[in-house]
């Protein structure tokens, strides 16, 4: 094995987003940025793979609409040896398949690999299909949600939860393997590696650059909207006296809720 | 071969299946068209009967010995086959972990838009079929539409109802179809030690978060959902880091639709609410009286659930007599 490549995407930090309380909108624009936690993973164990097999190389693919440095180079940190960015401002609206197009041309275009690794879903958008989308395009075996992974002569093994069982799969490289969070810790870089990612090296495409249909591009999507849940609920204090009094009370509304099985 | 408006539905899994097409059936209506379910497997011909009574016109049953267990690239063959030649408007795709990457890599050869984990789903008054599902971590719920036919859509388990049998006819069509050769191989299989009764279909659930101190004292928890005939569960944090848990309530964890949620110490950040949208009530207890999970509680405590959990108990069972 000598190349594994990682998709990276610069999601909206979802526990820092705020909501405008009048009209129920997000406000992403001004929200932090962050590197995808699950992609995250997927890069800490792409660095595992290369530390436990001499002569590997991990390069990073990411698909923007605006500036995405700092997650590259806390990628370059983490151990990546090159990060590959298409920053355009021509991606702003593209949907799944879109960035899925995007990133498999720039997997192309950043050369050979024998495998590729992606979080299991983004923080923000959640909707776990891009992975997938990816290794379609580029015809690849999958191994989807790997919760453990190894690489195993020409074959990457990994190992995936599902509903009622743990399912071991096998696929001959080169492949692509999506993964969830419990496959590992990342890890934090150190002050050390952090100076030594600043002489890496970043590679910034635009859409011209590659060898994509534009037509392609277009959302197969409409948003209809995107609006915070609207909370519904009573929001009853229960007080007392006492605990026997409140636990009295409460117990009194939850059988009246008719939610208590007699 | 029929053009149309048909909507399908598809799931490795059986309950889903009978689940999306109660689901499938509502919208097959709303738009004047024809249900089909597509069955794949192995001596499967009296399950594909079965489907006719929750509500499928048409059965596309694909029987071979090589399709008894689930494999990617062989469903994907024959489902993409399928959609091809008969050209569904929509297809309702089980969002199970072999079922997403399924519906994606489908989506993908046909270049068309796909809408996951969709927890309601319907035609609004512009006939257009809109899918809702929770995003931003919870922080928002976006209704997606779609530009491109045929419309792919994910369905979680126990979203819907799941219909009730009925005698009506139905059409079961035989295909045989051979599938594109396999890239992937299942080495071992094993059973996953869970609880017997799955969470999501717990209908009370007692929920505890970072304010239990120790992992014994779930056992406050398990006498209090003894009580309500419910089951326990946690937030992430205590099946993530502390280890307590093997699984959790919450947008990445399970997504829960009980009758009763008490959410024990459970300070309410956004991602966990989104796991418990669906409840009919749900109960807060906490020390701080500025935990946001109070904000979205039916009814609130503010206290002790050392205190509060053992008092409820008796209450409930006193109450009950």
């Amino acid at each position: 094995m000598k190349r594994i490549i990682v998709c990276l995407k610069q999601a909206v930090d979802v526990t820092q987003l705020k909501v405008d309380p009048a009209t129920r909108q997000l406000i992403t624009a001004s929200a932090p940025r962050k590197m995808s936690d699950f992609d995250k993973n997927a890069l800490e164990e792409a660095v595992r793979l290369k530390e436990k097999n001499a002569g590997v190389e991990v390069v990073t693919v990411t698909v923007a609409s605006e500036e995405a440095k700092t997650v590259l180079r806390e990628a370059l940190a983490m151990g990546a040896d090159k990060a590959y960015v298409v920053n355009d401002a021509g991606l702003k609206d593209v949907d799944t398949l879109g960035t899925a197009h995007v990133l498999a041309e720039a997997i192309k275009k950043a050369g050979e690999f024998d495998l590729v690794l992606c979080g299991e879903s983004s923080l923000d958008s959640f909707s776990g299909l891009v992975g997938s989308r990816v290794g379609e395009l580029l015809s690849l075996p999958q191994v989807t949600s790997a919760r453990k992974l190894s690489v195993e002569g020409d074959a990457v093994v990994g190992e995936r939860t599902l509903e009622d069982s743990i399912e071991t799969v096998k696929a001959k490289l080169p492949a692509l393997v999506t993964v969830t969070r419990e496959i590992n810790q990342p890890r934090i870089p150190s002050l050390m590696m952090i100076m030594k990612a600043s002489k890496k090296e970043i590679v910034t495409w635009t859409l011209a650059d590659l060898a994509v249909d534009k037509a392609k591009l277009a959302s197969k999507i409409e948003v209809v909207e995107v609006l915070a849940p609207k909370t519904e609920r009573k929001r009853i204090r229960i007080t007392g006296e006492s605990v026997a009094e409140i636990a009295d009370k409460l117990a009194k509304a939850l059988i009246q809720e008719g939610v208590v099985k007699r | 071969m029929s053009e149309g408006k048909g909507v399908w539905v598809f799931s490795e899994n059986a309950d889903l299946t009978l689940e999306m097409l109660g689901k499938g059936r509502e919208i097959a209506d709303k738009v004047g068209a024809e249900l089909a379910a597509v069955v794949i497997g192995s001596n499967a011909a009296d399950w594909a009967n079965e489907l006719v009574k929750y509500g499928a016109d048409k059965v596309y049953l694909v029987d071979n010995a090589m399709f008894g267990r689930f494999q990617a690239e062989a469903y994907l063959s024959v489902l993409h086959n399928l959609v091809v030649n008969y050209k569904p408007e929509t297809v309702l795709i089980g969002s199970t972990k072999n079922g997403k990457p399924l519906a994606a890599r489908l989506a993908t050869r046909l270049e068309v838009g796909c809408v996951p984990d969709c927890s309601r789903l319907g035609v609004d008054e512009k006939g257009r079929l809109v899918g809702e599902r929770i995003t931003y971590g919870g922080n928002a719920v976006a209704k997606l539409t779609f530009k491109t036919k045929p419309q792919i859509v994910t369905v979680p388990s126990r979203a819907f109802e799941k219909p009730q049998p009925k005698k009506r006819s139905g059409q079961v069509v035989k295909l045989d179809l051979k599938a594109e050769q396999a890239k992937t191989e299942v080495v071992e299989t094993k059973p996953l030690e869970t609880s017997s009764v799955r969470i999501e279909e717990a209908e009370a659930i007692v929920s505890c978060g970072r304010g239990l101190e120790k992992k014994e004292d779930r056992v406050l928890l398990d006498e209090l959902a003894a009580v309500l005939c419910g089951q326990v569960g946690c937030s992430r944090p205590l099946a993530e880091d502390r280890k307590w848990f093997s699984e959790w309530v919450g947008l990445s964890g399970h997504k829960v639709k009980p009758k009763l949620y008490i959410a024990c110490g459970i300070s309410g950040v956004i991602q966990h609410v989104a796991g418990i949208r669906d409840a009919k009530v749900v109960v807060a207890i906490n020390k701080d009286e500025q935990a946001p999970i109070f904000e979205v509680a039916d009814y609130g405590v503010v206290g002790n659930l050392y205190e509060i959990l053992p008092a409820l108990k008796e209450a409930l069972k006193k109450q009950l007599q």
